[in-house]
């Protein structure tokens, strides 16, 4: 069999970014709850907010440090097997690329040492300070990085001359159609993932019996955002794809697994979407209600897939069901913030067990979600990398052979199990250690070991003391 | 846009001061790694550790930096070099890796410490032969068609880059080693003091082959050093001046010297190798010029650069002055 370096490039980045993308999501919500924790402690002075910001620092060292390892492969992979692309857009891409790594060492530089290893050396309203600039300076690298995509899935603002782009206008080119949609979708999907991530680990908690005041308290925060954020959420990410069908109505065609341009629409609940022959299998739906959602008018017409030839459309199999997790999964969000509201109106959020255990798994969910929505997004762009100018066969390194791909796609495999298999294992160390280990004293660590983020986790990796 | 003053020189001054920051201050914690499990016993190599955790990741800083802003300023070079090093890019990724996760790991680690020992000293060693083999390709130049790389997949591994590649395992294990004459004490430093010599040995042989192989194989860089006698001569007669500096310094035992003097090797045999190339930056057709990105592109991203460079710089000088001194069996004290 012939090896395709173009599939086989595309599933190396899609392996590279899915692993990388779990990280920063956490981290930007994360850096945000413990700005909200440290701001509680200064305003109250009451010492569980400490006691949950320590833990939820030592968390957030190790998720920090395993997603810039993991980002720095990213940036190598534009050039290796996206080299044309990479050439083309350079003048765009190489700045954006670069202000995010600026903005990245800038945060580590100033802000992170003081608000990993600063708490006692320096006055608590700095420490303040630097919690609150993470936080920010985590949305400003993301800002970077959404500007790229997005200007991927609407482009504006460049000219295209000898093969090359050029920037015509930088506000153009930064705040495409799709920015402030996409933006608002991911900064959403970030806080949702710190809530429900603390919620579950403090539901665990809480079932533990362990350090229950703080506990409780953290638990009852995460499901009030719960139930703001995620009922938010479904309303952006519709405004999101309302947007996506202005400027991609292909994208969403394939997410409603519509073939056929037509009005009343159903809404898919369920189907095998079928390329080959062009058409579903087992369709179960709400008739109407997908031209609903999309027109808001029941007699909306819906573009199909049927419009553009079969080559152009992307693969709608994956996009169909991958939308289809994500919003699964978004439900299930707003249902659990519901279930949270009535046992609370109850007094019986901290009780029942049920719940608690369906909190503990919901803090996965997240995590599928964002991969699912990115998958969304990423193959319903396909065939095109940059949309309806440049497709992924033509932004390939033309060098490249089906080996080499081969070649790194196992090698990246090989090295993030390595590697990342311990850094989750050595995260789930610091949970099993919880509130009790990050405020317990550590005696003469911080002058003796170096200041990297993980040495703000006194945790050791195989459990022996 | 018509430039009023031509960024593309600034920019490849920023580059190359990025590059040459980078060689220097990874270079000694790359070495740390090399020379790892040919250390004396395990404190020594808690020593070792020691002595350059603070410092490694901000050392990495600069290949970051440098990556991303060749990417923004020489796209030209980005998109040849990494497709036609793909696999040496993949070994020098894996190998940052692997140490740089042991680097967290070692120290939180009781029973499983001699896999991250080995993860640290294969890491380096494979990063710091990659890069070496990154310098030996620049040289050999690229096979391209229009802007776009042409060659095979294995064409940057010769035995020539093979020479170069273990020459730069040979000169970061001497930067290593110098390093720990500086920082450390006793039985380490005298295990440091022996090894010396004979890494700087190595490392003279293969400065001494791609003297020689370079005008060779290339007649731009022979016409540059032999058409006429000139000032140029002066940088490899200041390389072997610090090399014997180097041993000088070892014989008298004088700490701090070797590690400054193995820097000037460094530093002389790099401006040398570009003084041979200049203005060619993806031999050998493509000069700087003809690899820059836009006016505009490389001006939006200066701002940005001259921002954070003397942030990073800044930074950089505090941290290796908190942890100035010798660094004892134990940690920094």
């Amino acid at each position: 069999m012939e090896l395709d370096p173009l599939i086989l490039s595309r599933i190396q980045f899609a392996f590279v970014v899915c692993f990388h993308a779990i990280f920063p999501v956490f981290t930007i919500g994360l850096a945000s709850t413990i700005a909200g924790f440290e701001t509680l402690h200064y305003k109250t002075a009451n010492p569980i907010w400490q006691k949950l910001s320590k833990f939820w620092i030592q968390v957030f060292a190790v998720v920090f440090g395993i997603g810039v390892v993991s980002g720095i492969v990213m940036s190598f992979q534009f050039g290796t097997n996206w080299s044309n692309f990479s050439y083309a857009t350079a003048n765009f891409l190489g700045p954006v690329l670069s202000y995010e790594v600026v903005t990245a060492f800038f945060l580590e530089a100033a802000f992170l040492g003081v608000l990993l290893f600063g708490r006692d050396k320096v006055p608590q309203g700095v420490h303040l300070f630097a919690a609150i600039m993470v936080a920010t300076g985590t949305f400003i690298s993301s800002f970077w990085i959404l500007a790229a995509n997005s200007l991927l899935q609407t482009p504006q603002g460049l000219e295209l001359i000898n093969g090359m782009y050029y920037v015509t206008s930088w506000m153009d080119s930064l705040f495409t159609p799709s920015f402030g949609y996409r933006f608002a979708h991911m900064a959403l999907a970030s806080f949702l993932t710190a809530a429900l991530v603390v919620a579950g680990v403090s539901a665990w908690f809480i079932l533990q019996k362990r350090e229950l005041e703080a506990n409780k308290k953290a638990l009852s925060i995460a499901l009030w955002f719960l139930l703001i954020l995620a009922p938010t959420q479904a309303i952006v990410g519709d405004f999101h794809g309302l947007n996506t069908l202005k400027h991609q109505p292909m994208k969403v065609a394939a997410m409603e697994g519509n073939w056929e341009t037509r009005a009343q629409v159903p809404l898919l609940l369920f189907a095998i979407p079928d390329k080959e022959n062009q058409t579903n299998h087992f369709e179960v739906g709400i008739p109407g209600l997908a031209s609903y959602v999309l027109t808001h008018d029941w007699d909306g017409v819906v573009p199909g897939l049927k419009d553009i030839p079969k080559e152009e459309q992307p693969p709608v199999f994956i996009v169909f069901w991958s939308f289809r997790i994500m919003v699964g999964l978004g439900l299930l969000m707003i249902g659990f913030a519901i279930w949270g509201l009535a046992l609370r109106s109850k007094g019986k959020v901290y009780q029942n067990r049920t719940f608690l255990h369906g909190l503990r798994l919901m803090s996965l969910s997240p995590f599928i979600a964002v991969l699912a929505g990115w998958v969304v997004t990423e193959a319903g762009r396909a065939p095109w990398l940059i949309y309806g100018q440049m497709t992924h066969a033509q932004g390939l390194t033309p060098s490249l052979t089906g080996g080499m791909a081969l070649f790194t796609l196992i090698g990246y495999i090989i090295v993030y199990s390595c590697v990342f298999s311990a850094g989750v294992y050595y995260l789930l160390q610091v949970f099993k250690g919880g509130l009790e280990k990050a405020n317990a004293p550590h005696e003469l660590e911080e002058i003796e070991r170096p200041m990297r983020p993980f040495s703000a986790a006194h945790v050791a990796i195989d459990g022996e003391e | 846009m018509e430039p009023t003053f031509d960024l593309t020189i600034i920019w490849a001054g920023i580059i190359g001061f990025g590059l040459m920051m980078y060689v220097l201050m990874d270079g000694f914690d790359l070495g740390q790694g090399i020379l790892f499990m040919f250390a004396p016993n395990e404190a020594a190599r808690d020593q070792m550790m020691n002595s350059v955790a603070p410092v490694w990741d901000g050392n990495e800083t600069w290949l970051v930096l440098g990556g991303a802003g060749l990417l923004a300023a020489f796209p030209l070079v980005y998109s040849v070099f990494l497709p036609a090093l793909y696999i040496g890019v993949f070994l020098l990724l894996a190998g940052l890796i692997f140490r740089g996760v042991a680097f967290e790991f070692r120290f939180k680690a009781k029973s499983s410490k001699y896999l991250w020992n080995w993860s640290f000293a294969i890491g380096s060693t494979v990063a710091a032969f990659a890069q070496g083999a990154v310098v030996g390709a620049y040289i050999q130049g690229f096979e391209t068609e229009g802007f776009v790389y042409a060659g095979g997949p294995l064409d940057w591994l010769t035995p020539f880059t093979v020479i170069t590649g273990l020459g730069l395992v040979a000169g970061y294990a001497l930067l290593g080693s110098t390093w720990l004459i500086m920082k450390t004490e006793g039985e380490v430093q005298e295990w440091a003091y022996k090894l010396t010599p004979g890494l700087l040995a190595a490392l003279l042989v293969v400065f001494a082959i791609v003297c020689i192989y370079t005008p060779f194989v290339d007649p731009f860089v022979k016409s540059r050093w032999f058409d006429n006698v000139s000032l140029i001569w002066i940088l490899p007669a200041l390389t072997l001046l610090c090399a014997s500096w180097v041993i000088i310094a070892v014989k008298k035992r004088q700490d701090g010297t070797p590690f400054v003097a193995s820097m000037g090797i460094f530093l002389f045999s790099y401006l040398g190798l570009l003084a041979s190339k200049w203005p060619y930056i993806v031999p050998p057709k493509f000069t700087i010029w003809d690899a820059a990105s836009s006016y505009n592109s490389q001006l939006f991203l200066l701002l940005g650069f001259l921002f954070v460079i003397p942030i990073v710089l800044g930074y950089t000088t505090w941290t290796y002055w908190i942890f100035r001194g010798k660094v004892k069996a134990t940690g920094y004290h």
